[in-house]
């Protein structure tokens, strides 16, 4: 019976640890899918992207995976600002200058396709350099544990699970102190008063989308930590990531913390409970539940 | 309406007449790699064909393709299983029914909301069909699945990869007949008003939730009717091939590329990108023809939106 | 005459915001009705109440008799309430004959009497637009249109599907006064064949020419219902509109 409760306890736990870094992992498409309306499906492939820059940096050049991440992103920023510039002139721009005349559904449809190109692109593009093999990461915290009474957290989840929230906090911050920050909200709630504060929308979106995908070479780099991966492993995190931002209400990053730290206790649980191979359903359920019932999210109104 | 009837009639005709010299052709060549290549290519188009009957008429775009697929060729699995004598036709309609009960069943849970919101679900129904199919092991679970083919074609005689050819060349009639009927009728113009603008098809009388439901049952039978004959195609099948992302890529680039708004696209479509494919996979490498499609859908849809038919349709009127 | 559209303490909030408090409101068949107020208080709302684009919370729609809260807008639509949109919303790949049609299809021939043989749908579709003036561009797509053609095909469409009701939410916004005279004259006859008109307008020479009763909403009350020359001079209309 105790063993159980101790079982169950440490299962919560590491769920609460794996939430915290799925917070990472979504909170790029809190930024582009909540704030900028941007459906950016392709992400997950990003944040391969990510793990695959910190595989290279801490095997080739024997960095930790953590500053090989903070060396990319600049780059990861500066391909943000590329993808969205095409973005821009080939959906975005087209959309406007025909304002009444372009089929509404329509130009998502080609919209979502592009990313659904760029997921597909970058996943195979991966697969002919680094092939399908498993690839990890060596760091001296990787298999230690902390332990505290009964309870062992594995440091393989708490590292990430700190540079998350670190990453979460210091966004937060950016976004509601700087001047920048503030207009991405604006662009998100109204563009009128973006006009106002005399920034050019497009600049702003450029800059927010090129932070959204910065996120992914720290999201992929906490991602091998944990894990080890693979070029497909992407694809299971576009349920959960989505399944997070929609139920933590689009734009709101503490829904978003919430919600992701629900999925991991959830999920934790089932496969402790089920195992591991049921999984990746969890997201889908949450999602199809929260879409089904209440899809401004557990925040929302 | 007598009139549409007739032309409905003609096309079928035609269809008919030509999947039969398409066959006598493959016939007359009498090589299995011709079948085994005519296959994929058919199929191609059944599956783009479908995904277009929502994507392209309704502009709801369905990324969970492998999750109808598979339901298709898994229904076949199970069956096999259960009644190994079951001949495939009856498999094939069998494994669609589950496909458009899918599809109906995820329409009605997320059609309500914003189209990406349906988007998102279709993602994540392709991994949550593909957990369930994993841990189901009477299907072979992770292991995967051995059918059986027989060495000769049931009534027609010939290799059995012959008969495969046929059944999908019967299906791409019906599916394209389907699909070109659509186009003329009623329900043809209510989808292009729902993909225009929603709220203007609402006003103008059009029942939108119910004609998605349409789209999306109708297109999710379809995709599933096609995969339900891999199983005797591949011999092998188990959750990564059968929900190999190639299939979901296949069938939304080729109506992308060809264009979306008629039934001549994905067929384009399909037997340009199917072709390109084969020839690079014979000569370069199975890599870059998985590339291709991908890189020319992002191509197509940044630089020609309405697809190969919109370069040649040129300004309409 | 009796009250073919029934407005009863309809009530709509969108977060915290109060969109429509308790609106009260009658129509009578064959009048036309001008429904005025500054810009937010709510006249858009309370369309989109009546013709099902939103549901309202609070309150109740009567049209004809029947009920009409909890029907979707298509179903509404079958049972005569049509309405042209603010900005116009074209099907913008479908030409201005596709255009008309759909309503056809979806509407007249979906009740259970007045169908349009197949074969007529095509004429009809050509008289509706010969009839604001559209015929020369029957073929075309929208993007072809002027600002005037596209209200125009609104109308147009709108009428296609023969309705009861005709809710012109802004037609003349932005139009020429040549143009305005056109679009009155085209509301005017439109009420002769004998639908109900309500009219949505800022261009008072307009409502004051079309409206047989005016209505003034300001911040999601309805302050003032009665004759046009009598509204207009009213005290607190004159305020909401030139105060503050």
């Amino acid at each position: 019976m105790d063993a159980s409760y101790d079982l169950l306890l440490n299962a919560i736990l590491s769920g609460l640890l794996l939430g915290g870094f799925y917070a990472a992992v979504s909170i790029g498409v809190a930024i582009s899918f909540g704030m900028l309306d941007i459906v950016n499906i392709a992400h997950p492939a990003f944040i391969l992207l990510g793990s695959y820059a910190a595989f290279i940096g801490n095997t080739y050049f024997g960095l930790d995976p953590i500053l090989a991440a903070v060396i990319a992103l600049p780059f990861f920023y500066a391909l943000g600002m590329a993808v969205y510039q095409v973005y821009y002139v080939a959906f975005e721009r087209r959309d406007e200058r025909s304002l009444s005349s372009a089929p509404r559904n329509d130009q998502s449809l080609r919209g979502l396709s592009f990313f659904f190109g760029l997921l597909f692109i970058t996943e195979v593009g991966l697969v002919m350099i680094f092939g399908v093999d498993y690839r990890l990461v060596q760091a001296s915290y990787i298999g230690e544990k902390y332990s505290l009474g009964p309870i062992q957290l594995p440091y393989r989840l708490l590292v990430p699970f700190i540079v998350s929230m670190v990453t979460v906090v210091g966004l937060q911050l950016f976004l509601s102190k700087t001047f920048v920050g503030r207009a991405i909200q604006a662009v998100a709630q109204d563009q009128l008063a973006l006009r106002l504060m005399a920034a050019n929308p497009v600049r702003i979106k450029r800059i927010a989308f090129g932070l959204s995908i910065a996120t992914a070479a720290l999201g992929g780099a906490i991602l091998i930590i944990i894990q080890s991966v693979e070029p497909s492993v992407g694809r299971e995190y576009i349920g959960r990531v989505f399944a997070i931002c929609v139920l933590g209400g689009l734009g709101s990053f503490s829904g978003m913390v919430i919600a992701a730290m629900t999925l991991g206790v959830v999920e934790t649980l089932t496969s402790t409970l089920f195992g591991p191979s049921w999984a990746p359903a969890v997201s889908f359920g949450v999602l199809l539940i929260t879409l089904a019932v209440r899809p401004s999210g557990i925040l929302g109104r | 309406m007598a009139s549409s009837v007739a032309s409905s009639a003609k096309f079928v005709l035609a269809l008919i007449v030509a999947a039969c010299a398409i066959f006598g052709v493959g016939r007359a060549i009498g090589n299995s790699y011709a079948f085994f290549l005519g296959y994929v290519v058919v199929q191609y188009i059944v599956l783009g064909t479908a995904w277009n009957i929502l994507g392209g008429y309704t502009g709801y775009v369905n990324f969970g393709v492998t999750a109808f697929f598979a339901i298709g060729a898994y229904s076949t699995v199970a069956l096999y299983k259960l009644i190994p004598a079951m001949p495939l036709p009856f498999m094939i309609v069998i494994g669609g029914a589950f496909a458009a009960l899918v599809g109906l069943g995820t329409g009605y849970l997320t059609l309500r909301l914003r189209g990406v919101f349906f988007s998102i679900a279709t993602l994540a129904l392709a991994v949550v069909v593909q957990t369930l199919i994993t841990n189901w092991d009477f299907v072979g679970g992770a292991r995967g699945a051995y059918v059986l083919r027989p060495k000769l074609a049931p009534l027609m005689g010939g290799e059995y990869v012959q008969y495969l050819f046929v059944l999908m060349l019967g299906l791409c009639v019906i599916v394209l007949a389907t699909a070109r009927a659509i186009e003329r009728s009623s329900l043809g113009y209510g989808f292009a008003a729902i993909r225009d603008d929603e709220a203007a098809a609402e006003a103008a009388g059009v029942p939108t939730l119910k004609l998605k439901l349409i789209a999306t049952t109708l297109s999710g039978g379809f995709m599933g009717m096609a995969g339900a004959p891999l199983p005797y195609y591949v011999t092998y099948l188990d959750p990564t091939s059968g929900f190999n992302l190639n299939y979901a890529v296949n069938a939304i680039a080729m109506p992308l590329i060809g264009g979306t708004s008629s039934w001549v696209g994905p067929v384009l479509g399909a037997v340009l990108v199917g072709g390109l494919q084969e020839v690079l996979r014979v000569t370069i490498s199975s890599a870059a023809n998985v590339l291709v499609a991908g890189v020319l859908m992002v191509v197509f849809v940044i630089a020609a939106p309405r697809g190969i038919v919109g370069l040649f349709e040129g300004k309409r009127k | 005459m009796s009250a073919l559209l029934q407005v009863e303490s309809v009530g709509k909030r969108f977060g915290g915001f109060v969109a429509l408090e308790s609106i009260d409101l009658e129509v009578r068949e064959g009048e036309r009705l001008g429904l005025i107020g500054p810009n937010g208080s709510g006249k858009s709302t309370l369309v989109n109440c009546i013709c099902g684009t939103l549901q309202n919370e609070t309150g109740k729609v009567t049209f004809a008799g029947h009920p009409l809260d909890g029907l979707a807008a298509h179903e509404r639509t079958r049972r005569g309430v049509a309405r042209s949109f603010q900005l116009p919303r074209p099907f913008s790949s479908l030409s201005l004959v596709e255009n008309v049609r759909i309503p056809i299809l979806y509407t007249v021939n979906a009740r259970k009497t007045g169908h349009i043989a197949h074969a007529a749908i095509d004429r009809r579709c050509r008289d509706l637009l010969g009839e604001v003036g559209l015929l020369a561009k029957a073929d075309h797509l929208p993007r072809d249109l002027t600002q005037i053609e596209m209200r125009k095909l609104e109308l147009a469409r709108a009428m296609a599907a023969e309705p009861r009701l005709l809710i012109a939410d802004e037609v003349m916004a932005g139009l020429s006064h040549a143009e305005v005279d056109e679009i009155i004259a085209l509301l005017i006859r439109v009420n002769g064949q004998g639908v109900t008109v309500i009219m949505i307008e800022h261009i008072m020479r307009a409502v004051m020419e079309v409206s047989q009763r005016l209505a003034v909403l300001v911040a999601g009350r309805k302050i003032a219902d009665g004759d046009p020359k009598e509204v207009v001079r009213n005290p607190e209309v004159v305020r909401a509109y030139l105060g503050e």
